[in-house]
């Protein structure tokens, strides 16, 4: 009887008359489509075409694909990509997780320094790590000059060195965050059961994290393996070789698409378990508490701060060799190296400085806004948007950068007028690292009572007031961090930008590169200490930013007094 | 209604779906001027999607809402008139007291004096002046229900739509808010729907009920005479308490038969001897103790197997006579249990009042 009734019922509702707001909406919807659909989707399906065509563009179905595993300089990528990854992983995971045990469970004095140095690596170009092995281990480096010992660092062990450097602040990140809200019942329910640590940790914590440590360590970064590599490559610098070497654009697109494709499941497999994870972390779980005894509370205090010498030493090694006249022949300090003569002065760095700060501004608004749209306005739109947004993730920076070459570089096209300026290298970087901001965005607003544009429509306040007044004001602490996040990446970004960078737009990153092309590392060492510098600056300045605006929310959030 | 002004609201034939879920079966229904009328059933009946529709915040399949004669079927919720307060109280965190009842106010571009002392007037009204540069949360929960209400009410809307507002409050904190919404209705005169499953609620605060279930009205009556005349079983009980026996239509008219028993029930449309019934009696209605020379229907034998004291009274469960019979509640007030001697396992003689006795089609 009900299913008769429904037919009696129609599908439609009825019409509303169109007012000012819901145009407005949909144009806004409209906007974010368009962004998605030019600078994300369009372009990943113009590198999976390209992948298809050869190189005066007939179709030849999966040639390339065949000349790719066949050929074997080009092949040996792949495999390199896949051992580099999983050795990574592997130290990774094994050296983040005692550090963030030992952050989380036990309570350590200058854990607030363990924290900071954990996170240096986030502030410097992944090919700073490179250069800092090549100064230390490389042929003339000085522990091989010292010992007379050389390890090899060219080749696989030494990108294995860097990416693990690389990679430990993302892990150490994913697994604080875990352990810190692992509810203490499923830890005591597992030591009751008799199981010890390390099985705890693989059987409790490993299982909720492991996707997005995946996802965190596939090694698609760029900048250290072009650095290390010598004739070794991994899938990114192939890409490099053969679109900047050889001028061979559709093996470059068919690199990409293998590359995308893992990368691509990592993310998705990481969402479908994140969805299951938030179950873990009931609202009656207790928080565990630090402990540990004595000697446990010894090693774990001895190991952290090894390893944060290790990581500071880095930088320390990257700052002296900046500093000195010829590294490390002629040891007298000089501040030659940073006037940057082999790359057009401060050039790269204003203009990594000014992109960075575009990317914070507008990067900031599309995600909040895209966010905005897409959770509260509740439209058919809102599913497709919310999947589109979540892609550029698992795009690797050169896959995209190469994209935008075909999009943003084709003949006739009106978007050729953006190639070669400052502003696409905003846009890439601002999809680059769209995601998360964008996740952060949805998140925070999720939290927001849904009646809020409700309750202003019925009193005739329009959505967008509601939205000024309210909205934004309440995710302030989100949006700070959001525009922190976007700024901190576009100042450290490489792998896009090489593709897109043209004469008079170099970022600070490329300069880098172009210096140590040149044989001009200390150059390239002075420039890395002025992007961590400035990183640091404008973390620290964040810092007393989210502390003020979230004094000033502690008003409404807090009980009276 | 009666008057020759059009209702504050009329339904007419409103039919809601979502895909192949029916959430409302056209339903037809009119608010008068100045009314309180509660729309009262249990969860997924339809109630918040009828109030959601009135509001604009969903939109009908069928039918027509139309607000003091105007057609707003099509209007998007701002040109519709009315204020709401929301279960969650939805009172914006980052705006003191004041500014969230001034906030309707601010973009009518009323002068700042004027927003300034109708938001005084409010706050004096539902007794929170002090509270006015406070946060809502500093404020208890039923504080920020006052706010909202206040909020609400505060652009003077023609109408005001309130989404089970007391459900999140404790017990205590309810009642005395039931009182307070009920007086403040009537103070300013707005007419008013309300939406709950608490049906001590509909009963304490409207003008009149609308019992929804199944996306359909099966009542729409003043509390006493939803209380006192349910429509159908199914309003029967869900508003009060109600013992429902299973029943069989018998020879004499106005007679059915449960189990062993003959019981006469309200006069009512004959229905031929064997048509299955339901007979349906309030736990108060019951005498218990009738004297035994006092010639009457339906007296039955009946032994008490618990006895829950409620303070102001008992509520008997009581066995009817026959193995795995039915079996019913009954209220007694604290002398009349001592009277008829009433303790567990006692035999009572209990008179089934005819005229309280209601016949209803079939339970299913």
């Amino acid at each position: 009887m009900a299913r008769d009734l429904a037919r009696m019922i129609p599908e439609r509702v009825v019409p509303r008359r169109l007012d000012a707001e819901h145009v407005v909406r949909w144009v806004f919807l409209a906007l974010f489509a368009a962004f998605l659909w030019i600078f994300v989707l369009y372009p990943m399906l113009q590198v999976l075409w390209r992948s298809l065509l050869d190189n005066d563009g007939r179709v030849v179905g999966l040639a390339n694909y065949l000349r790719y595993v066949r050929t074997p300089a080009i092949a040996a990528s792949i495999t390199n990509s896949l051992v580099v990854s999983a050795a990574a992983m592997v130290l990774t995971v094994v050296l983040a997780f005692v550090y963030a045990y030992a952050l989380t469970r036990v309570r350590l004095p200058g854990r607030a320094v363990f924290r900071v140095a954990a996170m240096l690596p986030l502030f410097a170009p992944s090919l700073v790590h490179g250069f800092a092995l090549v100064y230390l281990f490389g042929n003339n480096g000085i522990v091989t000059r010292q010992t007379g010992l050389n390890v090899g660092i060219y080749g696989v062990k030494g990108i294995v060195l860097a990416e693990v450097l690389y990679c430990f602040p993302h892990a150490v990140l994913i697994l604080t965050t875990a352990l810190a809200a692992a509810d203490a019942r499923l830890y005591d329910a597992a030591a009751a059961l008799g199981a010890g640590r390390l099985r705890t940790f693989l059987t409790v914590t490993l299982p909720g994290v492991k996707y997005g440590l995946m996802s965190a360590c596939f090694v698609t970064d760029f900048g250290a393996p072009k650095v290390l590599g010598g004739k070794t490559s991994v899938m990114a610098t192939e890409i490099y070789n053969q679109v900047i070497g050889q001028q061979n654009f559709t093996m470059g697109a068919t690199v990409s698409v293998v590359l995308l494709v893992p990368a691509l499941l990592a993310v998705v497999v990481d969402r479908l378990v994140q969805r299951r994870q938030y179950a873990l972390i009931s609202s009656s779980a207790r928080p565990l508490a630090p402990g540990g005894g004595p000697l446990t509370r010894c090693g774990l205090f001895l190991y952290c701060a090894l390893i944060a010498a290790a990581i500071t030493g880095v930088y320390v090694v990257v700052l002296a060799t900046s500093l000195v006249s010829r590294w490390p022949y002629d040891l007298t300090l000089t501040l030659k190296h940073y006037r940057f003569d082999t790359a057009g002065g401060y050039t790269a760095l204003l203009n990594s400085l000014e992109t960075a700060t575009l990317t914070a501004l507008v990067g900031t608004a599309i995600a909040f806004a895209g966010a905005y749209l897409v959770e509260k306005g509740r439209t058919v739109a809102s599913g497709p948007l919310y999947m589109v947004s979540l892609l550029p993730v698992s795009i690797p920076g050169m896959v995209l950068g190469l994209a935008y070459i075909f999009v943003f570089n084709a003949p006739g096209s009106p978007l050729n007028a953006l190639y070669g300026t400052l502003t696409i290298l905003v846009i890439s970087n601002l999809v680059h690292y769209f995601t998360v901001p964008f996740l952060t965005a949805t998140a925070a607003l999720k939290q927001m009572d849904a009646e809020f544009e409700h309750v202003g429509a019925s009193m005739g306040v329009p959505f967008y007031r509601t939205f000024w007044r309210v909205t934004v004001p309440m995710a302030l602490p989100s949006i700070v961090g959001i525009s922190m996040y976007f700024f901190l990446n576009a100042m450290v970004t490489l792998s896009a930008a090489v593709f897109l960078v043209a004469p008079g737009t170099e970022l600070a990153a490329v300069a880098m590169l172009l210096m140590d092309d040149a044989g001009d590392t200390a150059q390239a060492a002075a420039m890395s200490v002025l992007i961590v510098a400035i990183g640091l600056v404008v973390r620290l300045v964040y810092g007393a930013l989210l502390r003020g605006v979230t004094r000033r929310t502690q008003a409404w959030r807090g009980p009276a007094g | 209604m009666t008057s020759g002004r059009p209702a504050a609201v009329a339904l007419d034939g409103i039919a809601k779906r979502f895909g192949a879920v029916v959430a409302l079966e056209r339903v037809t229904l009119e608010v008068g001027d100045g009314e309180f009328v509660c729309f009262l059933g249990p969860s997924g009946c339809g109630k918040t999607t009828l109030l959601r529709i009135i509001a604009g915040l969903e939109r009908q399949n069928l039918g027509t809402v139309r607000m003091a004669g105007r057609d707003v079927s099509g209007l998007p919720p701002r040109e519709r008139n009315y204020g709401i307060v929301f279960q969650s109280y939805a009172l914006f965190p980052n705006l003191t007291v004041a500014r969230n009842v001034g906030y309707g106010l601010a973009t009518r571009r009323v002068p700042r004096e004027r927003i300034a002392a109708r938001v005084d007037e409010l706050l004096a009204l539902v007794g929170l002046a002090r509270h006015r540069d406070r946060y809502p949360a500093q404020l208890s929960g039923g504080e920020q229900q006052r706010v909202a209400l206040a909020r609400a009410v505060a652009p003077s809307p023609a109408l005001l739509l309130l989404d089970e507002p007391l459900s999140a409050l404790d017990a205590r904190v309810r009642v005395a808010l039931r009182a307070e919404i009920k007086a403040l209705q009537r103070r300013l005169g707005i007419t008013t729907i309300m939406v709950t499953h608490d049906q001590e609620e509909a009963l304490t605060m409207a003008d009149r009920i609308v019992v929804m279930n199944h996306g359909v009205v099966e009542q729409i009556g003043t509390p006493f005479q939803t209380y006192t005349e349910p429509a159908s079983l199914f309003v029967a009980r869900f508003v009060g308490r109600m013992n429902v026996l299973a029943a069989v239509a018998s020879e004499r008219p106005g007679w059915a038969r449960v189990g062993r028993l003959e019981l006469r029930h309200r006069a009512g449309a004959a229905r031929p001897a064997g048509t299955r019934l339901a007979l349906a009696i309030r736990p108060e209605e019951i005498r218990v103790g009738a004297p035994t020379h006092e010639a009457v229907d339906n007296r039955v034998a009946a032994r008490v197997v618990t006895v829950q004291f409620l303070g102001a009274f008992a509520r008997l469960s009581l066995a009817l006579p026959g193995d795995g019979g039915p079996e019913l509640e009954c209220d007694l007030a604290g002398d009349a249990l001592a009277d008829a001697g009433a303790k567990e396992g006692a035999e009572l003689a209990l008179v089934l009042t005819p005229e309280a006795l209601r016949v209803f089609p079939e339970p299913t």
